[in-house]
């Protein structure tokens, strides 16, 4: 595929807001994961990745009909990293219109809904609730239109845990198709009474910090965050970090457990080398999609292995943020763009034990070394799988 | 502005009084409608037992995204897919709000995985062996003409045919003053580069001031939130002509339909 410029990438989760934040808690091996403190006395016990100060967010009247903590959650992250000014210097380029809002999340501004059914007035929801726009999955995506003056196409991608990982790949073919000049990308998901207890009934959350692929690992900490990428075509000359492949695929298996032989995973990550034209020896640091789960952790490490030489360095970083479900491609891909820049490798958080089942480019320690492309996984329910190579101009 | 192009090689269409495309197209000439038509869609890939459990979201986009491949002639598990509601399943979203507000921890794991947006997407990749990609979408009332616009850059990029599902279904307790829809809606298209049928071609134009549609598909279902792809509809029914779909809060989706 043509590359395609990040002209900007941010990322707010639980350990902080914006991408030095970030980088700073992946460089001190600081998780921000915390005993659940979320919603009222019935709470599950188990760690989560929460973001602060979310509950004091005040967004600006005439965003107020969009009010949720998903959609402050998004107006957080806007606001970080030089995102606004490049938006700015997008839309003065190509023109508002030119200029498409891609966004993923897996639950969007559900923690409304669900806290209007519980304070519901005959039956209805309670004044403060009753704001449609919020009420929908496409909440998310028409807040961050409204938010930025974006007026190109306007969608919310909810393929579950892979959402944010998809929105770059839409955005690429939007951009290649010539419907728009460049496009903000991204995702935000949060904390709700669907998630936690939703992954519980399916007894996938631990009631400890989780631990990627320790052979002791026994389930998810669910997490929120926010990010966002600007996106347009490469210019002769341009510096800086690119989109270089994407690769998406299908398990057509479960639709809560993965391919056994992760042959969905495979066909992602080999498709998002082949349109990168690199081979898999290249890539210097693979961000997982290691969720903590037995089945995940075990199956994709084979299907890395099955690719990729033993001197990867692959790791999972959800022992930082916990998993942030339609967040988790937008965060990763940051984390992956960092070590990019930087050539800090991230280990994995929390975990000790190495797992027999998974091969040597599963990684626990961090190393520092420059590299060349790097890569992330997000795999989702219904079995949709998505994984992007970055590289630099 | 570009301009993305398609041949329609099989169409699926399913509402409530008009169980397939031909029937639509039947009573989109004549007025007619079929005795005896079914109050849900029954979808042959799923197991009989699953087939009456399933959302009714799920039963109706595997319905007719069966009925636009058998149509087109296409094996479904070698097509892409693109499945664009605007609201997904709400009487999942309507049953989780109401058990979390009542006993969170009963919660029903199955009802928790079709809760995804992508519910539908996984039944059809899962059911037919489907190891394309599958994408999951909503964009309010620009829901089907995102999702076109999806279908057609896969296409302008590198696949050879894809799939395009766009459904919405009833809308349930509490929740329906605020997200309405009424009765169940689907349809698909089979599109390709330089298949068999007619030829599609769309672009972004200015958002214009639009009357309310018109057309005996349009009227029929007016009230379903996915209503706004059926002005396409009511010209693929007519074999030839234009609609103009909502799009963006800058844009309209400008598609010409001819034989």
């Amino acid at each position: 595929m043509a590359p395609l410029a990040i002209r900007a990438c941010t990322a707010t989760s639980a350990v902080g807001r914006g991408r030095d934040a970030l980088a700073k808690a992946l460089a001190e091996g600081r998780t921000g994961l915390r005993r659940n403190d979320f919603g009222d006395d019935a709470r599950l016990d188990c760690w989560i990745g929460r973001v602060d100060g979310l509950e004091t967010v005040e967004l600006p009247a005439s965003l107020q009909p969009w009010d949720s903590r998903n959609n402050r959650l998004a107006w957080l992250a806007l606001a970080q990293d030089g995102l606004r000014a490049a938006i700015d210097d997008a839309v003065a380029r190509h023109g508002a219109e030119r200029v498409a809002v891609i966004v993923g999340t897996s639950t969007s501004s559900i923690g409304s809904t669900e806290a209007a059914y519980t304070a519901l007035e005959d039956g209805e929801f309670a004044e403060q609730f009753a704001r449609p726009h919020v009420h929908t999955p496409h909440s998310l995506g028409e807040f961050v239109q409204q938010a930025t003056g974006l007026r190109g196409p306007c969608i919310t991608v909810a393929t579950a845990c892979s959402s944010s990982a998809k929105v770059f790949a839409q955005a690429a073919r939007m951009i290649d198709a010539g419907l728009v000049d460049a496009a903000l990308v991204g995702g935000v998901d949060t904390l709700c009474g669907s998630v936690l207890f939703g992954f519980n009934s399916l007894q996938l959350v631990s009631s400890e910090p989780c631990r990627p692929f320790d052979a002791t690992r026994n389930g998810l900490s669910l997490g929120e965050a926010g990010g966002f990428a600007l996106l347009e075509r490469a210019n002769d000359g341009d510096t800086g970090l690119q989109l270089r492949g994407y690769g998406e695929s299908s398990d057509a298996h479960h639709m809560s457990s993965p391919h056994p032989e992760g042959l969905g995973a495979r066909l992602a990550m080999r498709d998002a080398l082949a349109r990168a034209g690199i081979d898999a020896d290249e890539v210097g640091y693979l961000n997982l999609h290691g969720t903590a789960t037995p089945a995940n952790d075990s199956i994709e490490a084979a299907a890395v292995a099955s690719l990729f030489p033993d001197a990867l360095h692959a790791s999972s970083t959800k022992g930082w943020t916990g998993h942030t479900l339609g967040a988790a491609g937008i965060v990763e891909s940051t984390i992956a763009l960092i070590a990019l820049e930087r050539g800090e490798l991230p280990g994995t958080l929390n975990s000790d034990t190495p797992d027999a089942a998974c091969g040597p480019q599963i990684r626990f320690a961090p190393q520092r070394a420059d590299i060349r492309y790097s890569m992330n996984n997000s795999f989702g329910f219904g079995g949709n799988n998505c994984s992007l190579v970055f590289g630099r101009a | 502005m570009s301009r993305l192009e398609a041949k329609i090689e099989g169409i699926g269409f399913w509402t409530r009084g008009l169980p397939s495309w031909p029937a639509a197209r039947e009573f989109a000439s004549s007025g007619a409608q079929p005795a005896d038509a079914p109050a849900r869609p029954s979808p042959q890939l799923l197991p009989a037992n699953e087939r009456r459990r399933a959302p009714e979201t799920v039963a109706i986009a595997l319905e007719v995204a069966m009925a636009a491949c058998e149509a087109a002639s296409r094996d479904p598990a070698s097509l892409p897919s693109v499945f664009a509601s605007t609201h997904g399943e709400l009487a999942i979203t309507d049953y989780m709000c109401t058990t979390l507000a009542a006993d969170p921890r009963a919660l029903s794991p199955t009802r928790f995985h079709n809760s995804v947006h992508n519910a539908a997407a996984g039944y059809w990749t899962i059911g037919t062996g489907a190891m394309q990609p599958a994408n999951a979408i909503s964009a309010y009332t620009a829901s089907f003409a995102q999702g076109l616009i999806e279908a057609l850059t896969q296409l302008h990029d590198d696949a050879d045919a894809v799939l395009l599902v766009a459904y919405d279904g009833q809308s349930a307790g509490p929740l329906a003053k605020m997200a309405p829809s009424e009765g169940l809606l689907g349809g698909a298209l089979v599109l390709s580069r330089d298949g068999a049928g007619p030829r599609l071609s769309a672009r972004l134009v200015p958002v214009s001031t639009r009357e309310p549609a018109t057309g005996p598909l349009a009227r029929f279902a007016s009230a379903n939130a996915m209503a706004p792809m059926l002005p396409l509809f009511d010209v693929l029914a007519r074999g030839a002509g234009t609609a103009v779909l909502p799009a963006s809060a800058a844009h309209d989706l400008l598609v010409e339909v001819n034989p």
